[in-house]
């Protein structure tokens, strides 16, 4: 038994030290990715992809590692921006408070955790596959409300004239300031899901994840520790919806609708819901095949080509792309190989 | 001695007491005494003005039927085939689009709105045969994949039905038998000449209440009186045990899916023909679906009905009593009953 448990050790060690030098090489590709990138491929592709990765990483980060596939996070992201629009200034002339962007951001990113919070106080009174349907319930049933709601969403319409904030003399919506926002943004989240995976916390979750009722007779809170993950993927995904809000400058309904939810699941499991970068590599292949989608199918039929490519993937390799790419290295695979999430 | 003593006591406190069964049918007893009330009573002008008027009010309540009754339809379906496959079918709601848009197609061509639901029905029972034997049974006992599979034909169904059926709303035609409103013998005011006004109500939509209370006796029969019906609440219970005991599960479980899919596509050419037939349809049932199961418990036909009913009614008097808050209504019944009963009204604990 402990001799097994330090192979793992040592094979986890190997797989980190492989994993670091990977990201020190990522980091260094992103970072110099504005010097040839022009600004539609920057900002369109590059930001967008990281805003979107952001968001689905929240969801990978209660799927992967709590076995809890949430269809709210948009909504949670929703919150948040919505959060921004009635807090900060917009040119709607409906709330709009106007307060300063460093009390603002992270005001609407833990009213956001907190609402997540609340999902997942209602998603865990039950277990397993409830999560999906009540999750997704709760994600239409807001959609609907904002629709309906003129007093504090605006309805149909929504909020409009959201700027990002300019400070240093910088405008951070020009696109390099913004792409560098979300690259830093996105980087501290993926940073922060790989120390919290090996953390304690996270090594609980995985525990609860693979066997709930053994984590409970053993005395630990299993749904306590739920709730918590919750609150933790509402930070990231309301980071997301910050950094959404201010780059498409308004939020509507349309926002948090059924298909952005589930586009940030098609996300999230197209990338590989086993390893924080999954989310992130999903966002791009699905901002591409979006922007591309036009040359192949035309524009009107992208859904069912994003569609179908989700549906190949489920059943070639419930693993997401990362899965593709494990099997095709299979000495690489071994360390983040795990049981089924 | 002793164990006559307690008899006797027992004996005692189960006559003198209400046993909770007595006591619910005490409480459902009075409910539908002031139902009864609200609805045949003429009101004194206090209730009109606390209710706007009685015509509001029982026209909310009769609409709340019918579209409970379209919700049974779709969501009896769901909760049939979640309770014995496990399988959260998250195409249901493109089950029920695709069913109105072939019963439009159908009626326009033929004249015949019959013919309409009955290729509703039965292309939709197809359909869900051919999803049941192609797709589901090769991930079988994958609950989360099967989910994801569900998401991912409902995106590609939606986008196809929009190809061919275009962002435009239809409405389907339903046969001068079945137009006209009906007056009901239900008096919502009284003049001040001392005439009696009474209720009228579109005559089609009592059919569709109609026809869900009798697809409902019809599902209840079904399961509980037939073989078919042994075997599929043997399923839902022991899934393993019946295999074992020598039924073939997978033509169970393809009956059981081809029932649920015509069902939903029964229900959108009933649902059409009241309503109308346009893209987003889907997610509102699915929705209502979902609601529905989650709040009666799955697996349940009586369960799906008293969802229903609840949504149903919830949805249409939260129109009327607070037209913006309406949601708010059906997403507090639902976390209500996730609080105090997390597996449903009807639900059995796992």
């Amino acid at each position: 038994m402990t001799s097994l448990a330090s192979t793992t050790n040592t094979r986890e060690r190997d797989v980190a030290a492989t994993v670091g030098a990977a990201n020190l090489g990522l980091a260094i590709l992103l970072l110099v990715y504005p010097a040839v990138a022009s600004d539609f491929f920057l900002v369109q592709i590059g930001a967008y992809s990281l805003i979107w990765g952001v968001i689905a990483l929240s969801l990978m980060l209660l799927a992967g590692y709590g076995g809890m596939v949430s269809m709210a996070q948009i909504s949670v992201a929703g919150i948040a921006g919505y959060t921004v629009a009635i807090f900060g200034a917009n040119n709607i002339g409906l709330h709009g408070f106007g307060w300063p962007f460093w009390i603002l951001a992270p005001f609407s990113i833990l009213v956001a955790a907190i609402a997540s919070a609340l999902i997942g106080v209602i998603a865990n009174r039950t277990e397993g596959i409830y999560t999906i349907m009540i999750t997704l319930a709760i994600a239409m049933a807001f959609f609907y409300f904002t629709q309906q709601n003129y007093a504090l969403f605006n309805g149909h319409s929504g909020y409009a004239g959201i700027n990002a904030p300019r400070f240093w003399g910088v405008n951070w919506r020009d696109p390099i300031p913004f792409y560098y926002l979300c690259l830093v943004c996105a980087a501290g989240a993926y940073a922060a899901v790989l120390y919290a995976s090996k953390s304690t916390f996270g090594l609980t979750m995985q525990a609860i994840r693979d066997n709930p009722r053994r984590m409970r007779s053993l005395g630990f809170n299993v749904t306590g520790h739920k709730v918590a993950a919750y609150f933790y993927a509402g930070l990231i995904a309301g980071l997301g919806g910050v950094l959404s809000v201010w780059f498409n400058g308004r939020i509507s309904p349309g926002t948090v609708a059924i298909g952005p939810a589930i586009n940030v699941l098609v996300i999230a499991v197209i990338g590989g819901l086993r390893h924080p970068i999954g989310p992130f590599v999903g966002a791009l292949l699905v901002v591409l095949i979006q922007t591309f989608a036009i040359d192949l199918v035309g524009a009107e039929r992208y859904n069912t080509l994003i569609g179908v490519v989700f549906l190949a993937i489920v059943f070639v390799s419930p693993d997401g792309v990362l899965g593709l790419w494990e099997k095709l290295r299979p000495h690489l695979a071994q360390g983040s190989l795990r049981s089924e999430p | 001695m002793s164990l006559s003593e307690q008899h006797r006591s027992h004996g005692l406190v189960a006559s003198e007491g209400l046993t909770p069964r007595q006591a619910w049918g005490v409480v459902g007893l009075v409910v539908a005494a002031l139902l009864a009330w609200l609805i045949f009573a003429i009101w004194p002008d206090w209730l009109n003005a606390v209710l706007i008027s009685k015509k509001a009010f029982v026209s909310a309540l009769f609409n709340g039927l019918t579209l409970a009754g379209l919700y049974f339809l779709v969501a009896s379906g769901f909760t049939l085939v979640f309770g014995l496959m496990r399988n959260v079918n998250l195409a249901h709601g493109s089950l029920y689009l695709l069913g109105a848009y072939i019963g439009y197609e159908v009626t326009s061509r033929t004249g015949y709105w019959l013919i309409g639901v009955a290729a509703g029905f039965l292309v939709l029972a197809a359909v869900g045969l051919v999803l049941q034997v192609v797709v589901f049974r090769r991930l079988e006992g994958d609950d989360l994949r099967q989910t994801l599979v569900t998401i991912g034909i409902s995106i590609v169904a939606a986008d196809l039905m929009l190809a061919v059926w275009t962002g435009g709303t239809y409405q389907i035609a339903t046969p001068d038998w079945l137009d006209g409103a009906v007056t009901l013998p239900i008096i919502t005011a009284v003049r001040s000449n001392g005439v009696s006004v009474f209720l009228t109500y579109p005559l089609y939509r009592l059919v569709v209440l109609l026809a869900a209370v009798v697809i409902g006796v019809a599902l209840w029969v079904m399961l509980n009186r037939t073989c078919i019906g042994m075997m599929i609440r043997a399923g839902v219970d022991d899934r393993a045990m019946l295999s074992a005991s020598g039924v073939n599960v997978h033509a169970v479980f393809a009956i059981v899916f081809a029932i649920g899919a015509g069902l939903a596509g029964f229900a959108g050419v009933v649902g059409g023909s009241a309503l109308s037939v346009a893209p987003g349809e889907d997610v509102r049932y699915l929705l209502a679906s979902l609601v529905v199961v989650i709040v009666g418990g799955m697996g349940s036909i009586t369960g799906a009905a008293i969802g229903a009913l609840l949504i149903g009614l919830a949805e249409q008097i939260g129109l009327v009593y607070f037209p913006t808050y309406g949601v708010v209504l059906t997403f507090v019944i639902m976390v209500a009953v996730l609080a105090f009963r997390p597996q449903g009204v009807m639900g059995k604990p796992r």
